[in-house]
């Protein structure tokens, strides 16, 4: 299988006091034609480790290889392979939404029509249209078009979909699949689970600057989320129940406490909520809401960090 | 690898992958495009456009009205030395004039400067009996040497009683008129503010919204950014400078007395000496409001030292070679001299070097410390 990328034992640190270890190696082998995920809480090493993988920052120790070249030796040769939407660029508010685009497609010695990087991103209506005027979700489209205008092979893309309304998301994960559907790299990163699970083929979930877990969405839900998730709240005034009351109920595997919410990770939900009920009745204890899913990238990854993904959680 | 999820990725609406283009199409060059994209976010700007263009030329007008030669009103003859009086009783029934005699104590510097702008038109110094009158104009100024005639077609009338005699002299050796002083003046503002503000607040503003980060994160070559900064203010300041002098010329009958060529050549390296300094303040600044203090810090010294209101020679002799080693202050320097007294610019070695070093190595500094982030 042909690499897009490949790093390996890749780390960042800021001096200061104390020095401040943003990525604590991290090994990554991304594919090409695929779309990698990297995932993780606000401050896990995300854009870090993006911006070492784009040539942006400089890693404080370890290697990274772009279609076989590094970037050391070869920034000129790797450069124009890629396209680069960073984290909220504010474009010139004066220029149209097609001269933004030409700018960036002057940097490119080949590459695609300005007019076609705006069909792609469903922005060819707002061509004349000033920056300015554009909404979040437009503004973001019109920062993967500046990307894409080069006809990169790799696609970067940090938090694409950070602060938009659902519409607007939906609406950037299908140029997402546009451009994945024609064959290129993509590499993204988010604290949408739900993004993750609906574009990536593969994921890395980060934390505290390491890779936590690596695979595709399925495999980290099979091996990490669990078959089903039950969650309830106990009504106000009643005391709290323990963990090892909880691992009591049947069909249980593991349990998860977070303040007044608790979680527990079953093999056969019916049953446990069953049980889970009688535990209540017999203790006197009564549950206020209680609700039960298939496991997500969430459940996976709170098992694995032991903490939402965002304290804002589930949109 | 076929899995509920993979599914989800390959929805009705997604169109098939298409074949790679690769082909050249019809862009222009990065740096034009960079040039243009300098031009349109200028020009897209109105009020941009009115400080860069309308404010100095309202300055001119409001300073040049200001120091006026009234044409009106009566020609002002002021009248020096032990004979004034009698001089004084021929000249006061003449309706033209408005005569005025200084006292003793009034020093030559004193009515040379006021003959300069254009307070008076004509000093008559009136020395002991015997000897002839001074009649001092301005030279080349037309109230000047209407005064002159007038009094002597007076001092005519007067011979048969009065045998005095008189001579005509100029005063030339400095500027005449104070709006003639000025322009080059403001001209030298004019370059000083647009190197500060326009290059440093443009590449400030550029950081800020993360769009140098984007651009060095394309194949953009840092070059020709910085070369587009250049050459965009350029485009502005020498419309800028066009502007200033040609409604000098129209309005105040301003004129250059040395060689356009050269003004332009200290224009041109004057300039790039501002905007060499206005990168280098940006290098490394993050917010605007640090970038106003920088440049505050820089042009209120300039402003003083720099002589664009008054000259600078006014300074005490220790401080004068300083002075000469502040670009600003040769630029305005240089052209004064190309304008007023009508100098080559071979005559301006060191003025020009002095720019030219502070040029290069302001820029130099700059590309080496500048910051994409």
């Amino acid at each position: 299988m042909n690499l897009a990328l490949c790093a390996r034992s890749l780390t960042k640190s800021y001096k200061g006091k104390p020095v401040v270890h943003a990525v604590r190696g991290i090994d990554l082998d991304i594919r090409s034609g695929e779309c990698f995920g990297l995932l993780g809480p606000n401050g896990a090493g995300k854009t870090t480790t993006l911006e070492m993988l784009e040539g942006l920052t400089e890693p404080t120790d370890g290697s990274i290889e772009v279609f076989s070249q590094s970037w050391k030796t070869h920034a000129n040769q790797i450069r124009p392979m890629l396209g680069i939407t960073l984290q909220e660029t504010r474009f010139m508010d004066d220029l149209s939404v097609l001269e933004t685009v030409r700018l960036f497609r002057s940097f490119y010695a080949t590459g695609i029509e300005p007019q076609e990087a705006l069909e792609t991103v469903s922005l060819q209506e707002k061509c004349n249209a000033k920056v300015e005027q554009l909404s979040g979700g437009q503004l973001q489209r019109l920062a993967i078009a500046t990307a894409i205008v080069g006809d990169p092979k790799l696609l970067f893309l940090d938090e694409p979909t950070t602060g938009l309304d659902p519409q607007s998301r939906r609406e950037l994960w299908d140029v997402v699949r546009k451009f994945r559907a024609m064959g290129k790299t993509i590499v993204l990163t988010t604290h949408y689970m739900d993004e993750a699970e609906q574009l990536c083929d593969r994921i890395a979930i980060i934390d505290y600057g390491k890779i936590i877990a690596l695979g595709t969405p399925k495999d980290l839900i099979d091996k990490h989320g669990g078959q089903q998730i039950i969650e309830f709240v106990l009504a106000s005034g009643n005391t709290p129940l323990d963990e090892s009351a909880l691992l009591e109920v049947a069909s249980v595997q593991q349990v998860h406490i977070d303040a007044e919410r608790y979680r527990l990770w079953v093999v056969e939900p019916i049953k446990a909520i069953q049980s889970l009920l009688r535990v209540c009745e017999n203790s006197k204890r009564e549950i206020a809401e209680v609700s039960s899913h298939r496991a997500t990238l969430e459940d996976a990854f709170i098992n694995l960090t032991g903490r939402q993904l965002r304290e804002d959680s589930q949109s | 690898m076929n899995t509920p999820i993979r599914d989800l990725k390959s929805p009705a609406n997604v169109t098939p992958p298409s074949p790679t283009r690769r082909k050249k199409i019809n862009v222009l060059s990065p740096l034009l495009e960079l040039v243009l994209v300098r031009i349109r976010v200028f020009i897209r700007k109105p009020q941009a456009v009115f400080w860069t263009y309308g404010f100095p030329l309202l300055m001119l007008l409001a300073l040049g009205f200001a120091f006026r030669e009234g044409s009106e009103t009566k020609l002002e003859v002021e009248l020096i030395g032990a004979q004034r009086d009698t001089v004084a009783a021929i000249l006061q029934a003449v309706p033209e004039l408005n005569v005025a005699t200084l006292s003793d104590e009034s020093t030559d510097s004193d009515w040379k400067r006021r003959l300069q702008s254009g307070k008076t038109r004509l000093v008559v110094r009136c020395n002991e009996t015997g000897e002839p009158l001074q009649l001092w104009g301005s030279l080349g100024r037309a109230e000047s040497q209407l005064a002159t005639a007038i009094v002597e077609r007076e001092l005519w009338k007067a011979k048969p009683t009065n045998e005095t005699s008189w001579e005509v002299l100029k005063l030339s050796d400095e500027g005449d008129r104070y709006i003639d002083f000025l322009v080059p003046g403001i001209m030298a503002l004019n370059l000083l503010s647009g190197g500060l503000w326009g290059t440093g607040f443009m590449v400030v503003d550029m950081r800020i919204r993360g769009l140098l980060k984007r651009l060095i994160a394309a194949p953009m070559r840092r070059r020709d950014f910085l070369l587009s900064l250049l050459i965009g203010r350029f485009l502005f300041s020498i419309l800028e400078q066009l502007a200033i002098l040609v409604f000098a010329y129209f309005v105040f009958g301003v004129v250059c007395r040395g060689s356009m060529l050269h003004l332009w050549i200290v224009i041109v390296i004057g300039g790039s000496s501002m905007i060499a300094l206005g990168l280098l303040i940006a290098t490394r600044v993050k917010t605007m409001e640090a970038m106003s203090g920088w440049i505050n810090l820089l042009m209120i010294p300039m402003w003083i030292a720099g002589g664009v209101f008054f000259s600078a020679d006014r300074f005490p002799d220790s401080m004068q070679l300083i002075l000469k080693l502040i670009p600003f202050v040769a630029m305005t320097d240089s052209l004064r001299a190309i304008m007023l007294d009508g100098q080559s610019i071979s005559a301006l070695g060191f003025p020009i070097l002095v720019m030219s070093v502070w040029g290069v190595c302001c820029f130099a500094i700059a590309i080496k410390i500048f910051r994409w982030r």
